[in-house]
């Protein structure tokens, strides 16, 4: 029980007694829940609209259009499943699909430790803390197309690129950071986990004080090192962290979109045409209206993998997270 | 506590009916007629100054229209998200290739019997005006500016390699031989290409067709894989693998060749022939770089020079008044400086008086006489290099023009994108076996699309 619990009635303007004893009243009579309902209704409204406006009705829409041919100009038509035929008939759709797989597999490799390993490191630092959050969370802060125009630069091919400059001092290079079709994955990944690693560096350092400080001092009066104490406490005791993160990780990095946008437009080649962009090309790359039917069909395989992934991989780890 | 609490719902409510109120966008009820016409985005303050200019003068030749701007600037993707999601301005320009396709679909609004009325309808070049044509032969977009692909060039790059800018490349050798030269002498891409958005099957299809090819057989059947294609992508294999001649961005779209060269880091690019306006207003040319001649065209009966062109037309959301006020709009600032003198002078006077270019080449849409003749009304107020694109513009009308393909043209752009990329980012890339893919695609492209 956290003090919050013990607060009085007043403090958590609940006028029926302590918090504990409201409870039952809540899920009491049709009488009890219409007159807290109206003014929770009131207050939901707002949140009710425009999530409704915003989110749930242009997902209900897209699913609807997924078995509709149209331009959003003139009257759709509804053509059952050909949408769905007609992306599974695309050969694009397995380059997207295994483009897409190995930045997610790049970004698990390198992308997931390095939060943790920087949230570890820096919980061990006593001074300068706050500082050396700041600096790794400046990276979510600059707008991502700003962050992209400037590694853009970073990543000149040229031999006066930033990095290429940085490389000829060791005499290597110049590196074709975006033009060369093996090399440009990877230099994706790196500027999206320079980018996105700082929120996550918080999540883990937030969870990081939650840890009993008495079982570190146990640890080191049974004479465990640093490595042992990473290994048998601060990652057992985050482990439910580490497994939503790891969850959110795959969801956000099926969906990587930005970074082939703006460096690349799925090129060299296509070798970073990843899922969400082909959904784009489908939608809009076709100037005299694109094919939003194809567009909302591959959306919606695509959710509809990831929402299997998510359940199948909650049902697995059910065990390890409790 | 109660009172306060009903208070606070009370605000909150109209604060929901307030912000969905503010959703709206009625017109003020001024009793004119509002339009909003398009003017490119990113223009320097002088040319936005010009633009207003001319919307003061319109607006107070027709004191019942009210003008509001709008940036826009066509791409495939933008363009199609906008016209979507019906955020297009009233008056908005489409390229030639839309044209079709677009009236087809019912996508812009018919006008053609506003088109009808304008005193120039019958005096079109047939085969500028088709671009804008139903079946039916009405014009619901109006042609209002045409182009041939030229060969830009950086004539301070050509001195710096030693080589003549007065005497710019003639032939594809030519090209190479100057490409090569500009490398190794100035470190610079002595020859870059478009390569995204699907500008690389673009500047292909330019090339292929003046080596005489072309990419469809105009009735139904892709035709990608020919000789001439494959001594296209011979010779950029060649300057980019063998002569190291083509620097080191292969990524580039119309945006970022055009800043890239108005900054000095290419030698040669192709592109249309009036693009001196863009690099000028909203990449800062410097004008003493600049070169243009025509594309060097093989010794075959069929090569040709592609042409293009742009279309202005009206949003299909744009009711009956806003539709005849946005054709009064097309008519006042795109046709008249192309057919009335006292207008093409105001329009040039206006453009010189701000440092905006006048003068840049273009070609004819209705013909050549009457292009001659506007250009002699404003020959006081050219203020673009004439000498150095005089080897585009002495040659440009002799050489034979092209239409683009007419047919999925987009789509057959952009599967010939892969090719280029391909070709200019793997070293000893199957030419073979891209064809024969491309190929296949460009046909599926074009039968999904008839």
């Amino acid at each position: 029980m956290t003090s919050t619990d013990t607060r009085p009635a007043g403090v958590t303007g609940d006028r029926t007694g302590p918090r504990t004893a409201a409870r039952p009243g809540r899920r009491g009579g049709p009488l009890a829940r219409a007159r807290a309902g109206l003014p929770t209704l009131v207050f939901l409204a707002p949140m009710l609209v425009i999530f409704g406006v915003f989110s749930w009705l242009p997902i209900g829409r897209a699913v609807v259009m997924s078995f509709q041919r149209t331009n959003l100009v003139s009257d759709p038509v509804f053509v059952g499943f050909a949408n769905f035929q007609q992306v599974f008939a695309d050969p694009q759709l397995w380059t997207a699909a295994q483009n897409t797989l190995y930045f997610a597999v790049l970004a698990l490799l390198f992308g997931y430790p390095v939060p943790l390993v920087a949230a570890v490191l820096m919980s061990e630092v006593r001074k300068m803390r706050g500082l050396f959050s700041a600096l790794a969370y400046l990276p979510v802060v600059v707008p991502p197309v700003v962050a992209v125009l400037l590694w853009k630069l970073f990543y000149d091919a040229g031999e006066d690129g930033v990095f290429n400059t940085v490389l000829g001092w060791f005499g290597i290079g110049p590196v074709a950071w975006l033009q060369d079709a093996d090399i440009v994955m990877p230099s994706l990944v790196l500027e999206a986990t320079w980018a996105a690693a700082g929120g996550t560096v918080i999540i883990y350092l937030a969870a990081l004080t939650g840890v009993d400080p008495s079982l570190y001092e146990a640890a080191e009066i049974d004479g465990g090192g640093v490595w042992r104490k990473l290994w048998h406490i601060t990652l057992p005791q985050l482990r439910g962290i580490l497994l939503v993160t790891f969850i959110l990780q795959i969801i956000g990095t099926a969906q990587v979109f930005l970074e082939p946008f703006l460096f690349t437009d799925g090129g060299p080649a296509n070798r970073t045409l990843t899922l969400l962009l082909l959904i784009y090309r489908y939608a809009f790359t076709n100037s005299l209206g694109g094919d939003y039917g194809a567009a909302a069909a591959l959306s919606l395989m695509l959710a509809v993998v990831l929402t299997g992934f998510s359940v199948l991989y909650f049902r697995l780890t059910r065990s390890w997270s409790s | 506590m109660t009172t306060s609490r009903a208070a606070a719902a009370v605000a909150a409510a109209a604060l929901t009916v307030a912000g969905l109120a503010a959703c709206s966008d009625d017109e003020p009820d001024d009793g004119r007629t509002h339009i909003t016409v398009t003017i490119d985005a990113g223009l320097e303050q002088d040319a936005i100054d010009a633009f207003n200019t001319r919307i003061e003068q319109f607006e107070e030749a027709n004191p019942d229209i009210a003008v509001e701007t709008q940036e826009y600037t066509w791409t495939a993707g933008t363009f199609t998200a906008q016209l979507a999601g019906g955020t297009l301005p009233d008056v908005f320009t489409v390229p030639f290739t839309d044209g079709r396709g677009l009236i087809e679909r019912g996508q812009i609004a018919d006008i053609g019997d506003l088109t009808a009325e304008l005193p120039y309808r019958d005096a079109y070049n047939p085969n500028i005006a088709a671009a804008g044509e139903d079946a039916e032969g009405d014009l619901w977009a109006v042609p209002i500016a045409a182009y041939g692909q030229g060969l830009h060039y950086n004539r301070t790059l050509f001195e710096a390699a030693g080589l003549d800018p007065d005497a710019p490349p003639t032939t594809w050798e030519e090209v190479r031989a100057a490409a090569d030269r500009i490398a190794a002498e100035t470190g610079e891409a002595g020859y870059a290409v478009m390569t995204n958005d699907n500008t690389g099957g673009w500047i292909l299809t330019t090339v292929v067709n003046a080596l005489g090819g072309r990419t469809d057989d105009g009735n139904g059947t892709a035709t990608v894989d020919t000789p001439q294609m494959r001594q296209a992508l011979a010779d950029l294999q060649a300057m980019r693998w063998d002569d190291g001649s083509m620097g080191d961005n292969f990524l580039y779209d119309w945006a970022t060749i055009n800043q890239d060269f108005a900054s000095g880091r290419i030698g040669m690019y192709v592109s249309g022939g009036g693009n001196y306006g863009n690099l000028f207003t909203q990449n800062a040319l410097n004008p003493d770089d600049y070169g243009l001649t025509v594309l060097p065209l093989a010794d075959d009966p069929n090569a040709g020079v592609l042409g293009g062109g742009t279309l202005a037309a009206v949003s299909p959301n744009a009711e009956a008044d806003e539709q005849a006020a946005a054709v009064k709009w097309i008519d006042f600032y795109y046709m008249e400086k192309l057919t009335v003198q006292e207008a093409a002078v105001a329009d040039a006077e206006v453009k010189a008086e701000t440092g905006q270019p006048v003068g840049a080449p273009e070609l004819p849409v209705f013909d050549k006489a009457t292009y001659d003749e506007v250009q002699t009304w404003i020959a006081d107020y050219v203020n673009v290099p004439v000498d150095q694109m005089a080897p585009y513009t002495g040659q440009v009308f002799d050489q034979p023009l092209l239409n683009e393909p007419t047919v999925a043209t987009q789509e057959v752009y952009g599967v010939l994108d892969t090719v280029v990329q391909t070709v200019l980012t793997e070293e000893g890339a199957d030419v073979d076996a891209l064809l024969e893919t491309a190929q296949t695609e460009a046909q599926a492209a074009i039968d999904a699309a008839a």
